[in-house]
Formats: C-alpha cells, structure tokens, sequence
C-alpha cells in the first residue's frame, strides 16, 4: 500500500474526468426538452432557486430560438449561470421543485437547457451587458470567488470601477479550485470569468492576500466601500490522535491540486477513506477512485436520512464503486513510521436531535478497523478565524456578522463598520456556488445604495 | 366487431377511409401500396388540363416542437400524361376490385373537354368522380379550381355538363375560400350532383423566413399563395360541413369529409357531423400509409364501445345538437372545481383566469408550490382553466343550474330579466 500519483494511463485520466452531464448535443435535442416545459406561473423551479433566475421564461426563450434573450434572463440573475448550471445541486433547488415531480414524471432538465444558453453566449462572447458611465467611485474587492464575482458585475454595470484583491493566481474561488473536475474543467472556469470581466470596470489583483499583501484598513482608505469575500477555510480537523500522520490530508487541499496542478501529479493512496458525507466529501471520494484508488470508503457518523449531499451526488458516489459506512465516526489514526496503515472507528446509534435538529450520533462502544493509507477529511470547513479577528468586525465563531436584507434569508452584507461589506462563505460558513453569487447581488445592491449610485 | 363497410351512393369500401386527391393518389404504385395496406379506397389525383409544377411545392407550419401542424402546397394537378394515368386506374381497379376508385377531375372550362375527359374516365371502370372546384392556385388563374367553387352559377353549369354524360356518381368537391360553402353546395345539388366532399385547402402564407425575408415555399426568390391543409384546418372543416349537413338542400346528399383527418378520433368526429366516408393526405403525406391500421382499430374500438354496430349507425348523430346561439340554454351554469390531490400548483390556470378571463382563482402563496382555488361565486364557466390545466381531469366543471327551466335568449328578453350581473 502506498500512496503514488501517476497510477492512470492520460487517456484513462481523460475518461475518469470526463464531463459527467453533458450537453445538450444540437438544437432539435434541446427544443425537445424545452418544449416540455409547462411555463408554470410564479414557479416553483424559480422560487427554489437562490439567485431566483426566471426559469420559465429562459426555457421559452430557448423554445422561441431567442437564445440571447434566453442567457440574458439566466446572467442578469445569475452572472455564473453557466457554471451553476454544471455544479448546482438542482436535484434539491430548481429542479427538485418542478411540478413535473408532482405528477411522478422527469423534471425539465432546467441544469442542462441553462447550460445551452450561458454557453453559447461564452463562448460567442455575447456582449449582453452593457457598462453604465463611469461614476467615478472606486471599490475593493477580497476574493475573486462567486460573491466576489457577482458583486463585482453589478457594480461594473453601474459604472463603479471594481478592483479584486485575490490570493490564488487564478479567479472563480471554489468554482475553480473546489469542485470535482468532471463538473467544471479548468478551461471552462477561466473561460467563465473572463466572460464575466468582458464588462469591463474589473481588475483582479492576483496573489494579494488579505493580512499578508494587503490590510483592509488601507483598502478602506483607498477605496470608497470594501467587500469581504474571502470564503472559508480547510477542512475542519477531526481531533483524533495521530492526525497528523503522513497520509491524512485535507479534502479541499486535495481538490485543490487536483485542479491546480492536473490529475497525474495528484498522490492518492490505495485504500482510502473519506470522512464526512457532504457534497465536498463524494467529490474527493469520487475523484480519489477517478484517480486509481482500489478502494474508497465514506465513513459518516449518522445515517443516509441526515446526509448533507444530495441523492443524486450519493448516486455518483455509489456508481463509482465507493463503499459507505453509515453510522461510523473515526476515534483514532494508526502509522507505522509516521505513515497512516489504520483507521479506528466507533459504530454510533442516533440519539435525540442536536442542535443542527438532526438525530445526534452517540457511540455504541463497538468498533471498526479500517485498513488505510490515505484518510481525506471532509466533515466541514472552519472559517478563517484569525483574519476575521484580525479586521476586527463583529463575528459569529469566526464568520462575519452581517445586516438582514429584504428577503427571507437576505443579508444586505453590512458589516458594523461602515463602508465595509462582506458575503458569501466567509459569512454563511461554506454553502453552494449560486447561495455566494446571490450575497454578492445583495451586497452589491446595498453598497450601491451606501455610494448613492443608481443600479443598472 | 364493428362493421366498418361503407356505401357511399353504391361506392363501396371495406372502410371509410379513402386516400383524398393529392399527390398520394397521383400513380398506381403509391395506390397499390396503399391498397395493400388497408386503406378503403382512393380519389385519385386530379386528371385534366395538362400543367408543369414547380419546385419547391410544400411548406409548413410547426408548433411548440411539433412539425407540420398545416401543410400548405403549390402543387398543380396531376403533370403526367392523361392515358397513362388511365391505364394505371383501370390497373389498380383490376387488383383491388373491393377498394373505392373515385378519379377526381378539372378539365378546361367549356362542356366539350369535360365530357370527354368523363367518357375516357369511365373507361376504366372507376366508381365515382369527384369534380375539382376548390383548388386555390395556379388553375384559379385559369378559371378552374376555386374560380369555379367560388361562383355557385359557374358551378351549377358545370356540373349541368356532367350531368349530361356521367353514368357514375357525381360528388362536387368544396372550397373553404368563401364565405359560406352552402350556395355553391346548393347550385352543385340542384344542378344534380349525387354527393359533395369538402373541404378543399384554405388559401395561405404559411410563414416568411427571417433570414431571407421571402415567404414559404421559395421558389427561386419568390413565393405565391398555397392550399393549407392538415390538422390546423380541422376545426374550420368541420364547421363547413356542418353548415351542409344542416342545409335543406345539401343534406339530402353524401358527404365525404375533408381536412385535417389525422386519427380515428377525428374520422369519428367527421362522421358525427355527417361524413359517410372521410378523405385524409396530409397525415399520410408525415407518416405514410401505415397509419390506416390505427385509424380502422381505433374506430371500430370506439364504436364496439359506444355499441355501433356499423358507420351509419352514427353518422350524423352531432348535427343536430349544434344550434343557434339564441337557442342556447341560459339556466345551465357551470362552475370550474381543482382537484387537490391532482393539483401539480403550475399555476398556470391561475394567471389565464387571472390576465384573460374572470379573475375567479384564488392564489394562497407556498414555498414553492402556492395553491389554487377556485372563487365560485366570480366563475362564469368558461372553460378556459379547464382547458390550459396540464393534468387530465384535475379541473372539472360542475353543473350548477341557475334556475329549473331551460330558458333561452329570446325568452330571457321577453321577460326582462337582468343583464349585466356578473
């Protein structure tokens, strides 16, 4: 047992990554589907959706052949459409919720139509936004990841000039560097943001970390509003002794590389355990067996009723050979030369709800071997709590305080520091792409209000 | 099993089913083929004055993914030589001597070349002829085709010239591009004609490419009036032949039903409103011959459970209930009822009612799925709802009468009873 990269031939790498819901092939395919929509009114699929894109309308829009009315209604809701179109979990949000599920039929395929439209118009470089006169007012951004990004575009539009402070050296945040590679390609992700930055009015500052290259009091005196979109950090630790064994990595580092550095280069281990059971933990359990692992368990605490993934993205899990072990959390990590060979766990039963309201898992004193070289760990992100700290803004366990917007579950990204703004993970705590483009929208439209220009 | 035979003035098939005139009915391979597949009989392509056609010939209307809800041509008569279409009619009535061959016919406008081309007709031993007044292009201009339907005293002369010489059944053939197919229905029968069909084409632009700016077909850059037919027209044909069935004159002879045949549902249809026989091309020209075995399985089930025993056991049974307006029955009041359990909350009963009708849904907002009611006292039963909901059976409207008696319009004037209360 070792944990090696290279264990694939190129062309396996390229079948194993392969796009995992392909496109719509022609027109004709597309039409077939768009046409069986129904054009609900105040719909259900839009309500479910959290940038709330006027899916019945776009869907028509591809019915009528008015494909840049169709990406139109999609970007000007959603500007990373075209990406969430590949990574949203719409089993649980747009198409979850189509009435087609009602009447136990297949729902529209709203992901794979939205991707018709948004590619199209990436890839022609459809100039469907239009930069208002500059305004002459200035605003920094920290990180170009979905919020940072969607803010971005709106203010553009307005005519405000965006700068974006990023510590990576490429944009797009998760999007780009933390979902499975058979979702979202590297090309596609670089494509998106320059589609996205085609507006104009947008400068990303790469490699510029908050608390290293750049202080936020000095962002506040150059700038006329700040906003905070800096995400969350690595993987929470499961404190357990021998965690920091070689072969214990983190799943968002390990994501990470697979998107930054290519598949061969990326070690993965034999046998390989992933623990958590949350969108993040089936992509790197997925990708570890893509990757040549012989063996990948998930190891969750409680059961298939209160797993944070969807079915769907279970399916993928399951499809890829991945064994599940419910109702099992690790106690303890075993090496033999300071390299990990075994996993301790105890089998748990579930109790009274917690404070999450799930059934809490309780240990039953049985235990479980597992024989492992790589453990990933994946039982949620912790924020960056020493910057948040560091800036000295009111926090919740390191997450940034912020003001309640309009709707339900609305925040307006005020910070209690006036001029500054922050949303997305680094305020929910880790949620999905379009949860972060729709606080960009909100926080975009509050400092609109806050320099007093009038949104386009 | 139902009997599907039909006897249409002697002409006889083993289904009412009949190959309209059309280019599927233009050569005997097409006949034989279709023969052999089941259909009941053929009017064979329009024989007469020689003619060229042009290329292209069809275009057609396609709806919410669907293609060809209406077909529309510029195609002529037949273009091959007379003799060997006579040849293959008398061919085809030798192998099939059980199957209906009807030989429509449009000769040059003067008594001499339609009596001859009736004589050479008859030759070939066919069981009717069917006369050509409802073309709506290319002849027209020559004074054929619906130059003649459209003048019920041009057509009554010409049928008079038939009548002198035909030994066969005579059914005149319709135009839908009047105002009303009665008057030329009435001068065909008064003049003698045993039987009427109908209808023809409507006169159509089926549409104009966007990119080019020319209408369809395009015929080099250019582009002229077409015949539309196909399931699109259905509901115009079946008023027409309505109008001849309740006619005095015209119902006292066959009809054979044209336009938009397309299932046993609509050949069911037809009949109701007085069809002994009905014609079909377009769904043949999308799908070919095959469809025959559907529409004779699906008639004769439907008529197995309604407890027909054979066609004229309900031909005609609708016409009477299609009445006057004024005749109507204004105690009798529906309202509209959502099933709940079949409700799928598309809301899309909700915003016709609400933007085109009566405002009578009541919207209780949900996350995500609001839910739909209906405001009885606001509904005036117009159906609209019942008729956008996507779900069989999940609107229903319920009788609720306004009053005992059935009262109609006249009555309701007469005793001063209020107007304007809803």
């Amino acid at each position: 047992m070792a944990i090696l990269p290279h264990r694939l031939t190129d062309p396996e790498y390229a079948q194993n990554f392969s796009d995992i819901h392909p496109p719509f092939e022609t027109r004709n395919a597309a039409l077939i589907d768009a046409n069986r929509c129904l054009f609900c009114y105040d719909a259900p699929c839009t309500k479910s959706c959290p940038t709330g894109i006027d899916v019945p309308k776009f869907i028509q829009q591809i019915a009528t052949d008015n494909l840049k009315g169709s990406a139109h209604t999609i970007l000007s809701s959603n500007i990373m459409g075209a990406g969430c179109s590949r990574v949203c979990p719409v089993e649980k949000l747009c198409e979850g919720a189509c009435v087609y599920n009602l009447m136990e039929e297949e729902p529209i395929p709203i992901a794979r139509l939205q991707r018709w439209s948004t590619e199209k118009a990436i890839a022609d470089r459809w100039p469907i936004f239009q930069r208002a006169a500059s305004t002459g007012k200035k605003v920094a951004v920290v990180g170009a990841g979905p919020s940072g990004l969607s803010l971005a575009h709106v203010l553009a539009r307005s005519g405000v000039d965006v700068t974006i402070y990023e510590k990576e050296t490429k944009g797009g945040g998760l999007m780009t560097y933390g979902i499975a590679a058979y979702k979202v390609t590297p090309e596609f992700c670089e494509d998106e943001l320059n589609y996205i930055l085609s507006i104009g009015g947008i400068t990303i500052r790469y490699e510029q970390e908050l608390g290293r290259d750049i202080r936020l009091d000095e962002l506040q005196q150059q700038y006329d509003a700040v906003f905070l979109a800096f995400g969350v950090g690595l993987a929470r630790r499961l404190d357990i002794p021998g965690e920091d064994l070689a072969g214990m990595v983190d799943a968002l580092r390990f994501i990470y590389d697979i998107r930054a550095n290519g598949y061969p280069s990326v070690p993965v281990g034999d046998k390989v355990a992933v623990i958590g059971m949350g969108m993040t933990a089936i992509d790197a359990a997925t990708q570890a067996r893509r990757l040549g692992a012989a063996e990948v368990t998930l190891v969750y605490r409680r059961t298939q009723e209160e797993m944070p993934c969807t079915t769907a993205e279970l399916d993928i899990a399951l499809l890829d050979g991945c064994r599940i072990l419910w109702l099992t959390a690790p106690t303890a990590a075993l090496g033999e030369n300071g390299r990990l060979t075994q996993l301790l766990c105890s089998r748990m039963r579930l109790g009274d709800p917690d404070n999450s309201g799930r059934r809490a898992p309780i240990d039953t004193g049985e235990t479980v071997t597992l024989q492992v070289d790589m453990v990933i760990k994946a039982a949620g992100q912790v924020p960056f709590a020493g910057l948040v700290a560091g800036s000295g803004l009111a926090q919740d366990k390191g997450r940034i305080v912020v003001g309640p917007g309009g709707g339900v579950g609305a925040t307006d990204g005020s910070t209690d520091r006036s001029g500054v703004f922050a949303g997305g993970d680094c305020v929910n705590g880790g949620k999905e792409v379009v949860d972060a483009v729709q606080a960009g929208k909100d926080a975009a439209a509050a400092i609109l209000n806050y320099l007093g220009v009038t949104k386009k | 099993m139902a009997d599907l035979s039909t006897d249409f003035l002697g002409i006889r098939s083993p289904n009412p089913y009949w190959l309209a005139s059309a280019p599927p009915t233009d050569k005997q391979i097409n006949v034989l083929r279709a023969f052999e597949a089941g259909w009941g009989g053929v009017v064979w392509k329009t024989l007469g004055s020689q003619v060229k056609n042009v290329s292209s010939r069809y275009s057609a209307v396609d709806y919410h993914g669907s293609r060809v809800m209406g077909l529309n041509n510029i195609e002529l008569i037949s273009d091959r030589p007379l003799d060997l279409n006579l040849k293959e009619i008398r061919e085809c009535i030798r192998l099939f001597p059980d199957r209906a061959m009807v030989v429509s016919l449009m000769a040059d406008n003067d008594r001499q070349s339609w009596q001859e081309l009736i004589k050479k007709v008859e030759d070939t031993g066919a069981h009717g002829l069917e006369l050509n007044f409802g073309c709506p292009h290319g002849m027209t201009e020559r004074g054929m085709g619906a130059a003649v339907g459209q003048d019920p005293e041009i057509a009554r002369l010409v049928v008079e010239w038939v009548m002198e010489v035909a030994s066969i059944p005579v059914i005149t053939k319709l135009t839908p591009n009047v105002h009303s197919v009665v008057p030329t229905g009435r001068a065909a029968v008064e003049a003698g004609s045993q039987a009427l069909s109908l209808i023809n084409t409507i006169q159509s632009v089926t549409g104009v490419d966007l990119d080019t700016f020319i209408p369809n077909p395009n015929v080099g850059g250019k582009s002229t009036f077409g015949g539309y037919c196909g399931p699109a027209v259905k509901p115009i044909a079946l008023k027409m032949l309505t109008t001849i069935a309740q006619d005095p004159v015209t119902a006292k002879v066959p009809v054979s039903g044209i336009g938009g045949i397309s299932t046993w549902k609509d050949a069911a249809e037809f009949m109701l409103l007085g069809s002994t026989s009905v014609q079909v091309c377009t769904a043949v020209m999308k799908q070919g011959f095959r469809i025959i075995e559907d529409l004779c399985e699906g008639l004769s089930n439907w008529m197995d459970e309604k407890g027909f025993a054979r066609t004229t056991d309900f031909i005609g049974r609708s016409v009477p209930t299609l009445t006057h307006w004024e005749d109507l029955d204004m105690n009798y009041h529906i309202v509209a009822r959502i099933d709940p359990a079949k409700c799928i909350h598309c809301g899309l009963c909700y915003i016709a009612c609400e933007d085109a009708s009566h405002q009578s849904i009541q919207l209780t907002p949900g996350n995500p799925y609001n839910t739909y009611t209906i405001k009885e006292p606001e509904c005036v039963g117009c159906n609209l709802c019942k008729l956008i909901c996507p779900v069989d059976d999940c609107i229903t409207m319920v009788e609720q009468r306004l009053g005992e008696e059935y009262l109609n319009w006249k009555e309701f004037q007469q005793r001063g009873l209020p107007l304007n209360d809803h």
